[in-house]
């Protein structure tokens, strides 16, 4: 027999699950789970609602995110779902999954390091090349073509190459 | 049609969080007036991105100021309905981009407040300032590498580049003073926890600007003189022109959404 509680298990399970399908509109090969972004699903008798947090404050990818949560819900069968967006604890890049990080990899972005390497003033950061592996590389902009990447080079391959700045 | 200003009750909560919003947003549009005319690409985004930044921090704040308040007001009508006189913004943020050493003196004068303030007001015992200040301390932090490299490399660049940022320096440093000046609504706010006192992140503040702008080769100016008004909406007359472009949409087709 199916207790409500499980009942109320699964069904959460399932908002997650539909949730968590939802990909970065900028960087598609990440979904929402392997950023860290997908924070929690609460469930209210038949009605859902998503927190998720803001990579950085002006993410203009936020807004599509939310949308497109709000769709995924609707095709798993939940009615009128909300997206909360929450700002603590603060996002950071320690919350990417394995999993992300080696999607990332693949798909020619470096991933991010260790958060505790930010802070230095002029540190000095040694990022391996996603494409040749080589840890000859130099920073060309701390700001590249979204809020969340840096923009490298590798000396070895010559070629650039984007990094998932620590955050 | 309705183009008229916005009233605001200005309770010290309210004020303290418009100031901060002000300044990044006005910080932000400046930015932003780079774009496309930055003098390389990898600088004209580096630029976009730290004013999207910003003006994310501003959307955060009138938000809340919006809830302090609880009245009709949101973070569009702050930003769009409000006149010169109701703008709370440091002087420092309005002042024109100038030549790119000016504009990134304007940045690094501000972003070495910036990385402290917020980091210290991860302690507030407010819960949404505090979950603000956690965003934005990650953020300054890059805005102020970013503004400090640039700082060596035009100081202790040619004699053309160190000419133009030592320029820029002696023009901007007396909007310094007004960041760290408090008023009584501001001073019960510190005293119950709740805003941190900015005078007491003085000293670090200075040491951190001293050591870059001498290993930029440069100087700060001597004088004591610091020019103050815009944290009570005494502006200097750029900023009707800023607000003039930035609100015009607003103005012209009130209420207009897309």
């Amino acid at each position: 027999m199916v207790t409500v509680l499980e009942r109320e298990a699964d069904l959460r399970q399932r908002a997650w699950e539909a949730a968590a399908t939802v990909v970065d509109p900028e960087i598609p090969v990440l979904t929402i789970a392997d950023l860290g972004v997908l924070r929690d699903v609460v469930l209210d008798g038949d009605h859902v609602e998503v927190a998720i947090t803001p990579t950085y404050s002006g993410c203009p990818a936020m807004n599509m995110i939310a949308l497109e949560i709000e769709l995924a819900l609707e095709r798993a069968g939940f009615r009128q779902p909300k997206v909360r967006t929450v700002l603590s604890p603060a996002w950071t890049t320690d919350w990417m999954s394995e999993e992300g990080r080696r999607k990332l990899h693949a798909y020619g972005i470096a991933p991010p390091q260790a958060s505790n390497s930010r802070r230095a003033l002029f540190g000095e950061q040694a990022v391996a090349c996603p494409q040749c592996g080589s840890a000859n590389t130099e920073l060309l902009s701390e700001f590249g073509s979204t809020s969340c990447k840096a923009l490298w080079r590798c000396k070895a391959c010559r070629e650039p190459f984007d990094y998932f700045k620590c955050h | 049609m309705n183009v008229a200003n916005i009233q605001v009750s200005e309770t010290p909560l309210v004020l303290y969080a418009l100031r901060r919003a002000d300044d990044a947003l006005i910080l932000g549009h400046r930015l932003s007036e780079w774009c496309g005319h930055a003098p390389m690409l990898e600088e004209d985004m580096a630029l976009s991105n730290i004013a999207l930044d910003l003006l994310g921090q501003a959307r955060e704040l009138y938000s809340y100021a919006a809830k302090v308040e609880g009245k009709d007001n949101d973070e569009d009508r702050f930003a769009y309905l409000r006149d010169v006189r109701q703008y709370r913004n440091l002087l420092l943020v309005e002042q024109p981009n100038g030549d790119f050493a000016q504009t990134l003196v304007r940045q690094f004068f501000y972003s070495t407040l910036a990385d402290l303030y917020w980091r210290a007001m991860t302690a507030s015992s407010d819960a949404t300032l505090a979950a603000i200040a956690a965003k934005s301390e990650k953020e300054s932090a890059y805005h102020l590498r970013h503004a400090s490299e640039w700082i060596i490399r035009l100081g202790d660049g040619t004699v053309e580049s160190h000419a133009r940022a030592q320029a820029a320096i002696d023009h901007l440093w007396a909007f310094t003073g007004e960041m760290f000046a408090v008023d009584e609504g501001e001073r019960a706010l510190i005293h119950a926890d709740i805003a941190i006192d900015p005078g007491s992140l003085r000293g670090r503040w200075l040491t951190t600007l001293s050591g870059v702008i001498s290993e930029a080769t440069l100087e700060l100016p001597q004088t004591d003189w610091m020019q103050q008004g815009g944290r009570s909406g005494r502006h200097s007359e750029h900023l009707g022109h800023l607000l003039s472009e930035l609100q015009s949409m607003q103005r012209t087709f009130p209420g207009q959404t897309w």
